[in-house]
C-alpha cells in the first residue's frame, strides 16, 4: 500500500443521517475508509448497516450529512450515479437470471461497454483470470452452485468498472469452505488496488479477513478498530452494546418417549425429481433435534412435509404413535403441532390484521379462539394479551396489526402464538433470523423451555452456533438426505460445514 | 389506532373520492360545453316518490349483485361470471316456478333454491376448473357468461313461450306472484317483497366473514394464501365454496324483480347487473356495509341519469363515466388511505417503545 492512496480516503462519510417514518435509520455516521483495503461494518440485525450501504450506493437519499468518494464530494440520487464514479454493490440476495449465461447476466444492462459478443466474453475471461474467480461466461447460470454465483455477481460489479465494492452479508448463503475461497478472492481483489466493504454479523470472519473495522450500533457508528486490537467478544459486546447471551442447554431432558418419528420419507418435486430421500429419525420428548444444511438442500421441503403442506411420495410420518403421513395440514396442527415458519411474513402472520386475530391464525380450531363454528374474538383477545405479557412483545395494544411490530416482536409473538394450546411437538424453521440479539436470547429461551417442558423441538437453522448450542442432536441435510449426525457437545462448525457440502475428504486436505 | 381513525379514514376516502369524481364529470362537461348547471341541479334534485321506490329496488338488487361478486373477492378471485350465474339461475327459476309444483308461496321458497343452487353450480364449474387444471377463474367465468348467454336463447327457444316476438318462459301460477311493500300511498307500487333477500344475504354475509371459523379462513386465504396454507386451510376447498357461495347470491339477483313485476323469465328480465355489481363491490370495499352504500349511489345515480337527457340535455352517458371514475378514485384513495394508516400506526409504535426503552435505561440506571 503506497503512502499517497493513504492520503486520499476512498469514502468519506461524514454525519450522515436517514429518518423513515417512526424510525431513525441512521444518524452522524462517521466513516473512513482508507483505499485499497476491506473494511468490514459491522453490527446486528436492524443496527442500520443495510441502509448506510443503500445510500452509499445511491439507492437512498441521506437527510444529512455529506459523502466524499476518493476525495470529491458527491450527491447520489441512483445506482448508476453510484456506478459512474466506481462503486458498486453486491447484494445478499442474488440477481441473477438463472436461464442465462454467465455472459448473459454480465452484460445485461451494461451492453455499452463492451457489447455482448466476444469483445465482452473476453473482457470476463480476463476478469475471471485476474481474479481467480474460475468462471466459464459460457455456463449456464443455474448449473452454478451458490459460491460461483456469487463471483458472478462480483464479476458484474467488476465488469461495471468499480473500484469500490460493497458486499452485503456475502457470507450468509455460503458453507464454510466457501467463505475461505470467497476471502481468497477479497483478498486478490484488494492487492489488485480495489476497496472493499464488507457488511457482516459474523465477527470471526470480521476479524479474519478485514483492515479495519467500524462497528454500528442503533443507527450509528460506535466505534472504529482494528482486528489485532480486538476478540471476538469484545466486538460483539461493541454490537450489543452489553454482555452477550449463548445459547447453551443445560443438562440433558431426553426421554426415551418418541414423539415424533419420521420412516423412509421420500418426497418428489411436480416434475417426480426427488427432493427428499430416505428420511429417517426420530425425536423424543424433551429433545431438540438440530437439521443442518446450506440452504435449499431440502430444509423447506422436509419441514412442509411434517406440517403436511406437501404430501411424501413414500413414507411414514408418525407423531405420538398416531401414523399422521395422510392427515390434512389442519388435523396435525390440531394434534398439537406448533410451527415457527422460516418466513414469519409469508407463512406465519396476517400483516394486515390486527394482532388479535393473528392469535387464531393456525388454531382457527381450537379454543379460546373459536367456539363451536363461530370465532371467540374475546377469548382470542385476552389470550393475545397473555401472550404480549409473557413472551415480551413490545407492542401499543393488542389491536396493533402485525405489520407495525419489529421483526424481532413479530417473532416472539408467534413463538408464544405456537406455544399456546399445549403443542406435543415445535418446529423452529430459523427461529431468530433477523431478530436483534435481545429478541434472541428470549426466543432462545422459550425454545429451552419448550425442551424441559416435554416437548419435541425440531429445529431448522443456518446459524450453526445456535444449533450447536440448543440441539442434543445435530442431523446434516445435503441435497434431500440427511448424510451425517453429529453430537452437538463434540462438533466443530468446521466439521458442520464439511459434511454440509459433503466435501469431507477436501476439507481434510485443507485443514 | 384509535377508534375515531378506523372509522374515519375510509369515509374520508369515500368523500374525497365522490369530490374529485364531480369536479372530473364537471370538467368533462366544461370541455364538451354541455349544461354544467343543469347537469348538477338535476343530479341533486330529490327524486320523486316514484323514482324513490325505483331507487331501492335497485339497490336492493345491486347490492345481491355486489355481495356476490365480493364474496369472491374476499378470497381474491374475480368472479367476472355474476352475470351469467343470475340469468341462468333465473330462468331456471321462473321455469320451476312455472310449473306450479308446489303450492303457493312454497312454490317461490322452492323457486329461491333452484336460483341459488342454478347460480352456485354455475359458477362451481369455475372453481373446479381453478383447483383442477388451473384454469384461471377470470378467464372461465368471462367464458362462462358467454356460454349462459347462448345457452338461455338454446333452452327459450327450444321450451319457451312466444309472446310478440320475444320468447318467454310459461307465466308463473298467480298464487306464486309476489307482491310490493307500499311505501308511498300516491305510488301503486312500492319495494318487492322479495328484496328483503337483500338485507338477509348481508347479514348472512356479515356473521359469516367476521364471526365464524369459516369467514377466518377466507379472510386469512384472501389476506395470505401462504399464511393460510400455513395455518392448515385447504386453499383448494375455499376456492370452490367461495365460488359456490358467490354463485348462490348470484343466482338471487333476478328474482325480486322477477317475482313481483315479470313473473316470467324472458325480455323483461334486465341484464348487466352483473358487472354492475363489480363496480359496487369495489365501491364498498367489499364489506356488507359498505356494499350497501355503494349500491345505494350507483342505484341513485343510475336513476337520475334517466333525467339528464331530459330535463338538461345531457346525455345520460356522462352518469356511466362518473360512476366508473367514482370507483377508480376510491380505489386509489383506500390505497393511499392504507399507506397512511400503516405509516402513522408504525410511527405510534416506534414512539411508545422509544418511551419504553428510555424508561427501561431509566431503571437500569437507577438499580446500578
Amino acid at each position: 500500500m503506497t503512502k499517497d492512496l493513504q492520503a486520499v480516503p476512498a469514502i468519506e462519510l461524514r454525519g450522515i443521517g436517514k429518518r423513515f417514518p417512526g424510525v431513525i435509520a441512521n444518524h452522524d455516521i462517521d466513516i473512513t475508509i482508507t483505499s485499497g483495503t476491506i473494511h468490514a461494518l459491522v453490527g446486528e440485525n436492524g443496527a442500520g448497516k443495510s441502509t448506510l450501504m443503500k445510500i452509499l450506493y445511491g439507492v437512498q437519499k441521506p437527510d444529512s450529512g455529506t459523502i466524499a468518494v476518493n476525495g470529491h464530494q458527491v450527491s447520489l440520487s441512483s445506482p448508476s450515479d453510484a456506478i459512474a464514479i466506481g462503486v458498486g454493490m453486491v447484494f445478499q440476495h442474488f440477481m441473477l437470471a438463472d436461464n442465462f449465461t454467465v455472459l448473459e447476466n454480465v452484460v445485461l444492462g451494461a451492453e455499452k461497454i463492451a457489447g455482448i459478443g466476444d469483445d465482452a466474453r473476453n473482457r470476463i475471461r480476463q476478469i475471471s483470470d485476474d481474479y481467480g474467480f474460475d468462471l466459464d461466461p459460457d455456463d449456464l447460470v443455474e448449473d452454478l452452485g451458490v459460491g460461483e454465483r456469487q463471483r458472478v455477481e462480483i464479476l458484474k460489479v467488476l465488469y461495471r468498472g468499480a473500484k469500490i465494492i460493497i458486499l452485503d452479508e456475502p457470507t450468509a448463503v455460503l458453507v464454510p469452505q466457501e467463505v475461505d475461497a470467497l476471502f481468497d478472492n477479497l483478498r486478490e481483489l484488494k492487492d489488485q488496488g480495489h476497496t472493499l466493504i464488507f457488511i457482516s454479523h459474523k465477527l470471526d470472519e470480521v476479524l479474519s479477513v478485514a483492515d479495519d473495522i467500524t462497528v454500528i450500533r442503533k443507527g450509528t457508528t460506535v466505534a472504529s478498530v482494528k482486528p489485532a486490537e480486538v476478540n471476538a467478544r469484545q466486538l460483539a459486546e461493541l454490537m450489543v452494546g452489553s454482555v452477550l447471551p449463548s445459547p447453551s442447554t443445560e443438562g440433558s431432558t431426553v426421554t426415551d418417549k418418541v414423539l415424533l418419528e419420521v420412516i423412509d420419507l421420500e418426497l418428489d418435486d411436480a416434475t417426480g425429481r426427488p427432493e427428499l430421500v430416505d428420511i429417517d429419525f426420530a425425536i423424543h420428548a424433551g429433545e431438540i433435534l438440530g437439521i443442518a444444511g446450506v440452504e435449499g438442500n431440502g430444509q423447506t421441503e422436509l419441514v412442509e412435509t411434517i406440517i403436511g403442506m406437501r404430501r411424501q411420495a413414500r413414507g411414514t410420518i408418525m407423531l405420538a404413535g398416531e401414523e399422521i403421513s395422510e392427515w390434512s395440514t389442519r388435523r396435525r396442527r390440531e394434534t398439537g403441532v406448533g410451527y415457527i415458519p422460516e418466513d414469519r411474513h409469508r407463512h406465519g402472520l396476517l400483516l394486515d390484521a390486527p394482532l388479535w386475530e393473528n392469535r387464531i391464525l393456525g388454531h382457527q380450531t381450537r379454543p379460546p379462539s373459536v367456539k363451536g363454528p363461530f370465532l371467540n374474538p374475546p377469548g382470542a383477545k385476552a389470550d393475545t394479551g397473555r401472550i404480549v405479557s409473557a413472551y415480551d412483545v413490545r407492542t401499543p395494544g393488542i389491536t396493533t396489526t402485525a405489520r407495525a411490530l419489529s421483526g424481532g416482536n413479530q417473532q416472539k409473538f408467534i413463538v408464544g402464538r405456537e406455544m399456546s394450546s399445549d403443542p406435543i411437538l415445535l418446529i423452529a424453521s430459523h427461529p431468530t433470523r433477523g431478530v436483534d440479539v435481545g429478541a434472541q436470547a428470549a426466543i432462545w429461551g422459550h425454545i429451552k423451555r419448550a425442551r424441559k417442558a416435554g416437548l419435541a423441538v425440531l429445529l431448522i437453522s443456518a446459524d450453526l452456533d445456535e444449533l450447536i448450542g440448543l440441539s442434543d442432536t445435530i442431523k446434516v441435510i445435503l441435497r434431500g438426505k440427511l448424510v451425517a449426525t453429529f453430537d452437538p457437545q463434540s462438533v466443530t462448525p468446521q466439521q458442520l460445514g464439511s459434511a454440509m457440502t459433503g466435501a469431507d475428504a477436501i476439507s481434510e486436505e485443507r485443514s | 389506532m384509535s377508534r375515531w381513525m378506523r372509522l374515519g379514514l375510509p369515509v374520508a376516502a369515500v368523500v374525497l373520492a365522490l369530490v374529485f369524481s364531480g369536479v372530473v364529470a364537471t370538467l368533462v362537461l366544461l370541455f364538451t360545453g354541455d349544461d354544467v348547471v343543469g347537469f348538477w341541479r338535476v343530479l341533486f334534485t330529490w327524486p320523486s316518490e316514484r323514482d324513490l321506490v325505483d331507487i331501492i329496488n335497485m339497490t336492493a338488487i345491486l347490492y345481491l349483485s355486489g355481495a356476490a361478486a365480493a364474496i369472491g373477492f374476499r378470497m381474491n378471485l374475480f368472479n367476472i361470471g355474476v352475470e351469467g350465474q343470475y340469468r341462468l339461475a333465473g330462468l331456471f327459476a321462473g321455469a320451476f316456478a312455472a310449473q306450479g309444483l308446489l303450492p303457493g308461496k312454497l312454490n317461490v321458497a322452492a323457486a329461491i333454491l333452484v336460483a341459488m343452487a342454478v347460480g352456485a353450480l354455475w359458477a362451481g364449474i369455475a372453481g373446479v376448473l381453478r383447483v383442477w387444471r388451473g384454469v384461471s377463474e377470470v378467464i372461465s367465468t368471462i367464458m362462462l357468461n358467454a356460454i349462459a348467454g347462448s345457452l338461455i336463447g338454446f333452452l327459450l327457444v327450444k321450451w319457451g313461450e312466444s309472446t310478440g316476438n320475444a320468447r318467454n318462459t310459461k307465466m308463473m301460477p298467480e298464487d306464486s306472484w309476489t307482491g310490493f311493500f307500499r311505501l308511498f300511498p300516491d305510488v301503486s307500487d312500492g319495494a318487492y317483497h322479495l328484496s328483503l333477500l337483500a338485507p338477509l344475504v348481508g347479514i348472512a354475509f356479515f356473521i359469516l366473514v367476521y364471526y365464524t371459523r369459516f369467514g377466518f379462513d377466507l379472510r386469512a386465504a384472501g389476506a395470505s394464501e401462504s399464511a393460510a396454507v400455513s395455518s392448515g386451510v385447504s386453499v383448494k376447498k375455499m376456492i370452490v365454496v367461495s365460488m359456490l357461495l358467490s354463485g348462490a347470491v348470484a343466482g338471487l339477483i333476478g328474482v325480486p324483480m322477477m317475482f313481483s313485476e315479470a313473473h316470467q323469465y324472458g325480455s323483461a328480465f334486465q341484464t348487466g347487473l352483473g358487472f354492475t355489481g363489480i363496480a359496487v363491490a369495489l365501491l364498498g370495499r367489499n364489506h356488507p356495509m359498505g356494499i350497501a352504500f355503494g349500491a345505494l349511489i350507483f342505484a341513485f345515480l343510475g336513476q337520475q341519469a334517466n333525467l339528464l337527457n331530459i330535463l338538461a340535455g345531457v346525455s345520460p352517458d356522462i352518469v356511466n363515466m362518473t360512476q366508473g371514475i367514482i370507483v377508480l378514485s376510491v380505489v386509489i384513495a383506500f390505497e393511499v388511505i392504507r399507506r397512511l394508516a400503516t405509516r402513522i400506526e408504525q410511527r405510534q409504535v416506534a414512539t411508545q417503545l422509544d418511551a419504553e426503552r428510555q424508561g427501561d435505561t431509566a431503571l437500569k440506571g437507577a438499580s446500578a
